[in-house]
């Protein structure tokens, strides 16, 4: 029996038939095409399908759809504004922080949240703050280097 | 060597940055097609089974089920091997193999419908005796995995040369120890997904999570016994590989046969518990080896004995098995050596190549031996390997020529590195927490060579605003080789990364290609790109040297002008050029052409290991200091240094990623990472219990690269980021080594064998 909620997501307000069980991950990526947030075990284990919930960072997969009812939704596809990056977007790609890209959105949101909370945060702050976004490409050491940046950045603001 | 480059050995952001930071780049999953169905598998609960018969009745009748396919639909195609015939069904047969071998796919309206019409499909199994260890395997009266392969041994190898027995006589130091090697995972955070589109017209169009799509480009047609130019794969962006997306799998064929079966487009998405036991591992090992030396360090004799765990099929494990024994014989001066091994099957998951390709394994033995050797000898860990590491022109006893080689001096570069380092922290300050410094060193190829296929094509297209489209057909797994190539092309033109546009892998439309494995895309996939830059060069040269009155030969290409060599003023800017090109008389297509191999290689002898593998070799050393809490036995790799040799980098940025990837990829393989299984089961398929590196386990990495250039590599490049994953493991145990002064043979190492080893 599938269930009729209403969810903000990047500002938009969306009318959805769900089932009770499905996952906010699922919704986005399925009903609202935004694939943007990445499916990578659906247990909540590597962080790939972060995204911000009321201001915080939250695993969409441990998410039922009828729970994110009410809250505000950000996902990666809407940091960007009006075209232009978001700082922490900007720092990953000039950093070196990507390669495969796979884990880069739920990074990215993660980091984002972090930064909302805490704008200058120390190293073992970022190294915390993201020990629940696994990647096996980059090994870290650009992604810490390029949250540091984009947090400096917006401090100079 | 310093040269005057626009885009090669600049930090440029890579290519694709953009698209993926956004989360617009799309990957195998993110994929749909109107009409489209989701598919999938049913994997055998048995270590080993025989398939009596399969009923899916019940499940064909389930509401929203389109259709059920078992290995009865099939035509029976076995996949794997390269020299040797292939033994895996995509959908199992008479028997099952491994707990995760699949037997039955099923494609339906939804993913809930199709995972609930598998529960609904009655599999009649006959149990059989499973044997999930390699030893007992090789016994006499061990279980069969395959009928064809007596005592389980998938494959076999044995390489010598010289005189092994005369010259452990002649040694003044011989050292015996047997060492072993966990499976470990790739640990890709993007699971395996395939969407395949059969049209009416007998046309399949498949895009799946593949590192190298003309493997599945072949073996799709092999195996639906279709022509090849009725196939086509796209390759979408992917995400991560490691060497475990190169085979095509049971899921990206299911995709297609079940589109084939309901005319509709099939997309199959694995789920990451699948991924971590139902699909590929590194080969585990145990390895005898003996090493014998000279009192004064000199190495002079080698002999091992490898078993190799294969699990359940063969895969490319013929080839891993060779590269374990013939790499012995790098990085150091090695007259006289013996290797033997055997892959054997066992009722568990398949081993496939993973970063590094079996030579991880073998030289983690061979340079904690080293360590062992130097100390009781009396030696320098370092002195050891500057008194026997190769030289450019030497040429190993197994037929590798060194052409550039860096080796030394990244050797005499780490020295200084640790001497910094030692007096930077104290050794010891009396407390529970030991330090220590340790060293690995490695040798590695830029694109084996194989049999078969071995070049690599590019093509680019000039755009009539001087944009350019290249293609070639390699894949970018996360590497960077999109921009590396983009790089290359954009250098030899003379215009800027920005202006080239990189077309991916369709098969349709790019040319044929080996693939993304063995770190042969910068190096042969970076000649073709040259090749294919110089021939539109040149076709733009004819046409700037009618404009600017001068010799084709005289024209220069750099930042996005043309202009004549030894008079600067008379020049044109490269968009005006390429119109007068386009536009002159009844106008040109300029599109060009390249491909590319490397010359005079033999291909392997794989009887006798007797061939040149590769036209150039990378070197390096890595360093690593680790502290060792004598307390919990835990383990930290504090920080890491790495000199290698990789000729001329082309992008500093992203070869650094790379060499940071391999860094703390190590420090799970040596500290953190084990597939644990019991009875064939695997006990830890998730990442929660799989331990991969977090941010905690990262640490500072150096990076300094040697001076040196190699003439064949475009731009003087070599490969980058594979070799130096051979050297980690070895850097961090003899670090431990240095630590406690226990070196231990057994990776990965738990704080329970650290805490064992401190009570003795």
């Amino acid at each position: 029996m599938k269930k009729e909620i209403k969810l903000k997501v990047n500002g938009f307000e969306y009318d959805l038939s769900v089932k009770p069980h499905w996952t906010l991950l699922d919704v986005l990526r399925e009903q609202l095409g935004l694939t943007g947030t990445k499916k990578g075990c659906e247990k909540g284990e590597c962080g790939a399908c972060t995204v911000i919930m009321n201001g915080a960072a939250i695993l969409s997969c441990l998410v039922l759809a009828t729970q994110a009812q009410g809250k505000d939704i950000l996902t990666i596809e809407g940091l960007s504004k009006d075209g232009k990056l978001d700082p922490l977007q900007g720092a990953f790609v000039k950093y070196g922080a990507i390669q495969c890209g796979f884990c880069t959105p739920g990074m990215i949101m993660t980091s984002r949240a972090l930064l909302n909370k805490t704008p200058q945060p120390t190293e073992e702050e970022i190294k915390r703050g993201l020990s629940g976004n696994l990647c096996r490409c980059t090994g870290y050491v650009k992604i810490i280097e390029a949250v540091k940046n984009a947090s400096a950045m917006e401090e100079s603001k | 060597m310093k040269r005057d480059y626009v885009n090669i050995g600049k930090r440029l952001p890579r290519i694709d940055g953009i698209v993926k930071a956004t989360g617009e780049a799309k990957y195998a999953a993110d994929l749909s097609l109107p009409g489209m169905l989701h598919g999938k598998l049913l994997r055998s609960p048995y270590p080993h089974a025989r398939i009596l018969n399969i009923d899916i009745s019940k499940a064909k009748r389930l509401p929203g089920v389109r259709v059920v396919v078992t290995g009865k639909d099939t035509i029976g195609f076995k996949a794997g091997g390269i020299s040797a015939k292939g033994d895996e069904h995509y959908l199992a047969l008479e028997k099952v193999r491994f707990i995760g071998d699949a037997v039955a796919a099923v494609a339906a309206l939804d993913e809930e419908i199709a995972e609930e019409a598998l529960n609904l499909i009655e599999v009649e199994y006959k149990e059989l005796p499973a044997v999930v260890d390699p030893v007992a395997a090789m016994q006499e009266d061990a279980p069969l995995v395959h009928d064809h392969a007596p005592k389980n041994i998938s494959y076999k190898a044995d390489l010598f040369y010289g005189d092994v027995d005369k010259a452990f006589k002649e040694c003044d130091y011989v050292r015996e120890d047997r060492f072993e090697t966990a499976p470990i995972r790739h640990g890709f955070i993007e699971p395996h997904a395939a969407l395949a589109s059969w049209d009416n017209s007998g046309k399949l169009t498949f895009w799946g999570s593949k590192q190298s799509p003309y493997f599945t480009y072949r073996n799709m047609a092999k195996a639906l016994n279709v022509s090849l130019s009725r196939i086509r794969v796209v390759q979408p962006y992917i995400g991560g590989g490691f060497g475990g997306k190169n085979e095509m799998f049971n899921v990206d064929f299911c995709a297609a046969l079940l589109s084939q079966k309901t005319g509709k487009p099939v997309k199959i998405v694995v789920s990451q518990e699948e991924v971590l036991f139902a699909y590929r591992q590194r080969h585990p090992t145990l390895i005898d080896l003996k090493t014998g030396l000279k009192k004064d360090g000199t190495i002079m004799a080698l002999e091992a004995n490898i078993i190799a765990d294969g699990g359940a099929y063969l895969s490319i494990g013929a080839m891993s098995l060779y590269l374990m024994c013939a790499f012995f014989c790098m990085p150091y001066r090695l007259p006289n050596m013996r290797t033997k091994g055997y892959r054997v099957y066992t009722n568990t998951q398949p081993s496939c190549a993973m970063r590094g390709h079996g030579i991880p394994q073998i030289r983690f033995a061979a340079e904690v031996q080293l360590d062992i050797a130097a100390k009781e000898i009396g030696l320098n860990p370092l002195d050891i390997r500057l008194k026997n590491a190769l030289k450019p022109g030497e040429t190993t006893p197994n037929g590798f020529k060194i052409t550039s080689c860096g080796f030394e001096e990244s050797i005499t570069e780490s020295k200084r590195i640790i001497a910094r380092w030692m007096e930077e922290k104290p050794r010891d300050d009396g407390g529970k927490i030991k330090r220590g410094i340790g060293i690995g060193c490695y040798g590695f190829v830029s694109g084996p060579r194989v049999a078969g296929h071995n070049t690599a094509g590019a093509v680019i297209k000039v755009h009539e605003d001087g944009g350019i489209s290249l293609f070639t057909g390699s894949t970018d797994a996360g590497q960077g080789s999109d921009t590396i190539l983009s790089q290359i092309a954009a250098e030899v033109l003379g215009v800027h990364l920005e202006d080239i546009r990189y077309g991916m892998v369709d098969s349709d439309v790019t040319p044929v290609d080996p693939g993304t494995y063995g770190s042969r895309v910068t190096f042969i996939t970076g000649n073709a790109v040259r090749l294919a830059a110089e021939d539109v060069r040149n076709q733009l040269a004819e046409v700037a040297a009618t404009s600017l009155e001068a010799n084709p030969k005289d024209i220069v290409f750099k930042d996005r002008k043309v202009f004549v060599a030894e008079s600067p003023e008379r020049c044109l800017p490269f968009d005006k050029l390429v119109k007068i090109a386009q536009y002159s008389g009844t106008g040109k297509t300029i599109l060009g052409r390249g491909y590319w191999a490397p010359e005079g290689l033999e291909v392997v002898n794989f009887e006798t290991g007797k061939g040149n593998m590769s036209a150039t070799y990378s070197f390096g050393t890595q360093v690593a200091e680790v502290e060792v809490d004598t307390e919990t036995g835990f383990i930290k790799a504090t920080r890491m240094a790495m000199v290698h040799d990789c000729g001329q980098p082309i992008n500093e940025m992203l070869m650094e990623g790379q060499l940071e990837g391999s860094a703390i990829g190590g420090v799970g393989h040596t500290l953190m990472e084990e597939i644990i299984r019991k009875d064939g089961q695997t006990m830890n398929p998730s990442f929660l219990e799989y331990k991969m590196p977090t941010t905690m386990d990262a640490c500072d990495v150096e990076i300094v690269h040697t001076d040196t250039y190699d003439e064949v590599g475009p731009f003087g490049a070599k490969e980058s980021g594979e070799g130096i994953q051979v050297a980690v493991v070895p850097a961090i145990v003899n670090g431990v080594y240095d630590a406690i002064g226990v070196p231990f043979k057994r990776i990965p190492i738990t704080p329970e064998m650290v805490l064992k080893a401190l009570k003795k």
